[in-house]
Order: C-alpha cells, then sequence, then structure tokens
C-alpha cells in the first residue's frame, strides 16, 4: 500500500456522520487564548495522525493509506477521529457505525492491526500515534472501511438461531419458565452483538471462508445450551467446515468485546460431538 | 457472492507471525511432531527390551545426537503439555450444583495429576 497525506479541508457530505456545536467550541477553545481570543501558539492543539486504509473501486486497485491529523482529545474514540475526517477533512470516507457505546457492533475495524470496536478504542491508548486503521481482516472490502458481510449473515442464518420446539407449530405461544442457573448456562453467548471481531482475529476463517466461524458456532451452542430448545444442530456443526474446522487459536475469545466465549463454545460443542459419534442415541 | 469491484485481500502467507498469540499456536502445533517422537522413541525401547536388543537400543540413545534430539524432545512436549493442559477447561465446563469450577482450579488439577503420575512412573523405573 502506497500512502497518501491530506489534512486540507475538503467538503463533508454522506451519511453516518455527527457534528456538534460542542466540538465547534472545543476546537475554538483550544484555538485561542482564553481572555484576549488571540491565538495561544504554546497551547496549540495536540493532534494525533490516522493512517486509514482507502479503497475506491472506482479508481484504486488495491487499498491505499492516506494520513490526516486530527485533534488529540482524551474523551475522543478512534471512531469520533473517522467522523472528525469525514466531517472536516475528507467528506468522501466511508465507513459503518450506529450507536457509539459498544452496543450496535457496527464499528468495528482493524486498528493497529488488532480488529477492534473503535467506539471503544481510545485515540490516548495509542500515545503520540500514528493509528493505522484498516477495514476487518478476512472480508472482501466494499469501499474505504467497509466490508461485505453477506457470508457472515448467512453462517449466523445457517446454524438456526431460534427455539426449536417438537411437535410444537410455529409461532411458539406458550411460556417456558426457566430457572436462573438454566439462564445461566447460555446467558454468555446471548451477549454477542455481531460485530465479526472474532472472524477477523480467526485465522482459520481468513485462511479458509468456508470455516462456520466463531460467532455462529457461539450462537448455536447460545440455543443448544438452552433449556426450551429441543433442536439438534450436529448436522450444521459436526462437519470440516463446523467445529472440526477450528484449530483452537483463542484469539476470537480474546478480541471478544462483550466477554463472549466462542473459543469455548467450539471446544466444548466437540465434545458433544465426539460423545455423539461414540454414542449415537445421545442428544446434545 | 462477493460485490461487484469488492477487493479480496491476498492470503498472508506469513499470517503466523503477525501476533504473539498465532506464534504461539504454531509453536503449539508444532511440537506435536516432537510428541510423536517420544511415542516412536518409546515404543522402539519397548520393542527393544520384549526383543531381547536392550544393548544396542542403549548404544544408539547414548550417541550425542540422540541425546541432543531427546533433550530438544523433552522440552517440546513438556511445553505442548502444559499448553495443552491450560486449554482443558475451555473444554471442559465443570458444575457442581451449579457452581462452575474456575478454569484455574481445572488446569491446577491436570498439573497436579501429570505431576503425580509422573512420579508414579518415575519411582516405578527408578528403584
Amino acid at each position: 500500500m502506497s500512502i497518501r497525506s491530506s489534512q486540507e479541508p475538503a467538503p463533508a457530505g454522506g451519511d453516518g456522520t455527527q457534528d456538534t456545536a460542542q466540538d465547534t467550541a472545543q476546537d475554538t477553545a483550544r484555538e485561542t487564548g482564553p481572555d484576549t481570543g488571540q491565538p495561544a501558539a504554546q497551547d496549540a492543539p495536540a493532534t494525533i495522525r490516522l493512517e486509514i486504509s482507502r479503497y475506491r473501486p472506482e479508481r484504486d486497485e488495491k487499498p491505499v493509506f492516506e494520513s490526516f491529523d486530527v485533534p488529540m482529545r482524551d474523551d475522543w474514540a478512534v471512531l469520533d477521529g473517522l467522523n472528525h475526517v469525514k466531517d472536516r477533512l475528507d467528506g468522501t470516507l466511508t465507513f459503518r457505525w450506529s450507536c457509539r457505546m459498544g452496543v450496535c457492533g457496527s464499528c468495528g475495524m482493524n486498528v493497529n492491526g488488532k480488529p477492534r470496536l473503535t467506539c471503544g478504542t481510545f485515540l490516548t491508548e495509542f500515545g503520540a500515534g500514528p493509528v493505522r486503521i484498516e477495514p476487518l481482516k478476512g472480508f472482501p472490502v466494499i469501499r474505504d472501511l467497509v466490508v461485505e458481510i453477506d457470508d457472515f449473515l448467512a453462517k449466523l442464518s445457517h446454524v438456526r438461531p431460534w427455539l426449536i420446539r417438537e411437535g410444537e407449530e410455529l409461532p411458539l405461544t406458550a411460556e417456558y419458565a426457566q430457572t436462573p442457573e438454566q439462564l445461566e448456562a447460555y446467558k454468555q453467548y446471548s451477549m454477542c452483538i455481531n460485530c465479526m471481531l472474532c472472524y477477523s482475529a480467526c485465522p482459520v476463517y481468513v485462511l479458509n471462508p468456508d470455516f462456520l466461524g466463531p460467532a455462529a458456532i457461539a450462537l448455536a451452542q447460545r440455543y443448544n445450551l438452552d433449556s426450551r430448545d429441543q433442536g439438534d444442530r450436529l448436522d450444521l456443526l459436526g462437519g470440516d467446515e463446523g467445529v472440526w474446522g477450528c484449530t483452537f487459536v483463542g484469539e476470537c475469545t480474546r478480541v471478544c468485546p462483550k466477554h463472549v466465549d466462542p473459543a469455548e463454545a467450539i471446544q466444548r460443542y466437540k465434545v458433544t460431538a465426539a460423545m455423539r459419534s461414540v454414542l449415537p442415541w445421545s442428544r446434545r | 457472492m462477493t460485490a461487484a469491484g469488492a477487493y479480496r485481500p491476498p492470503r498472508d502467507r506469513l499470517w503466523f507471525l503477525r501476533s504473539r498469540s498465532y506464534a504461539l499456536f504454531v509453536a503449539r502445533e508444532l511440537t506435536s511432531l516432537f510428541v510423536a517422537w517420544t511415542v516412536a522413541y518409546l515404543l522402539l525401547l519397548v520393542a527393544a527390551v520384549t526383543g531381547g536388543t536392550l544393548q544396542e537400543f542403549a548404544a544408539l540413545a547414548a550417541r550425542p545426537w540422540m541425546i541432543a534430539l531427546n533433550v530438544l524432545a523433552l522440552a517440546a512436549t513438556a511445553f505442548h503439555a502444559v499448553t495443552f493442559l491450560n486449554l482443558a477447561p475451555k473444554a471442559t465446563v465443570v458444575r457442581l450444583d451449579g457452581w462452575r469450577v474456575p478454569a484455574f482450579m481445572i488446569q491446577g488439577g491436570n498439573h497436579t495429576a501429570w505431576l503425580l503420575v509422573s512420579a508414579v512412573l518415575a519411582w516405578a523405573v527408578l528403584r
């Protein structure tokens, strides 16, 4: 990748941007002295350089890096820096985001080589910088920092992620009470926000996109371990592209921002699948 | 199906050098070769004992390159065993009356059992 540099303002535009009067007021306060209104050179705003991967299919054969200097603030996450670039410096920069609070899972990107939620990764973590921001590894890049997620969504729905009841017609109308212990058995797997960081961290998925992957298998286990579910997902999970494709690197668990443990889900289902092969009449 | 114009990065052949955890994983996998060698070596020893060729086997085992190989195999096998036992709680979730046994207790139990079995074997061989 080549590197281009840009600090000149460009027209802002497009969706997915937020700019606030507070930002402008803070910029003004930092750029002028408190009483005189004159520029305070010694208090020049600290900046940090973002090296952002750009890919515009109509003009780039492959991604290139462009550098932008953004204000360095204690309370700014990487996502705030990206929004600053889009609002003030280059409105064509394209990336996904929504909630800004680690819930929606939209803003996952590779930050200095590691898959992170950019809304929960603060600029202060990187000292003087620079901060290198790339799209999530393992996925085709549509534009700039936006990756294609169709394959991921297909994998999620492939594992039948709903309560399966034998002999009951949909939609289910009965109420099935659970004890706290029964809830605890699967609760951690239900915390997944589908941010895809685990896929980007998984070398198996990056090398072999047919691998079902950590989040989908953890989602399947969320239902397998649910006392209300009566389904059998061995045909989906027991193959080479299922749990047996996992070589247990464990990086999926380390990068998960919601403390789900996909590696555990996969290893536990390996035990289940092995037991099923020895005791075919056993269930789950 | 990939969207038209989407960029798919080429395969990274040095992916295992990109992070410490990847490198550790590959090291753990590669040490499997030494585990296999250790098993083969023990089978050769058993065959020598039962076949009456222990003298020849002992002479082979005393050669410097064989000693060096087995020292390396011991270190690699120990590394493989420690990392393998440390990963065991991921596959084995133990609950006692609803209380989930913490990972460190499962790991500690595994290592303790490993040391006890090794001690018993050492006692049986060296006494």
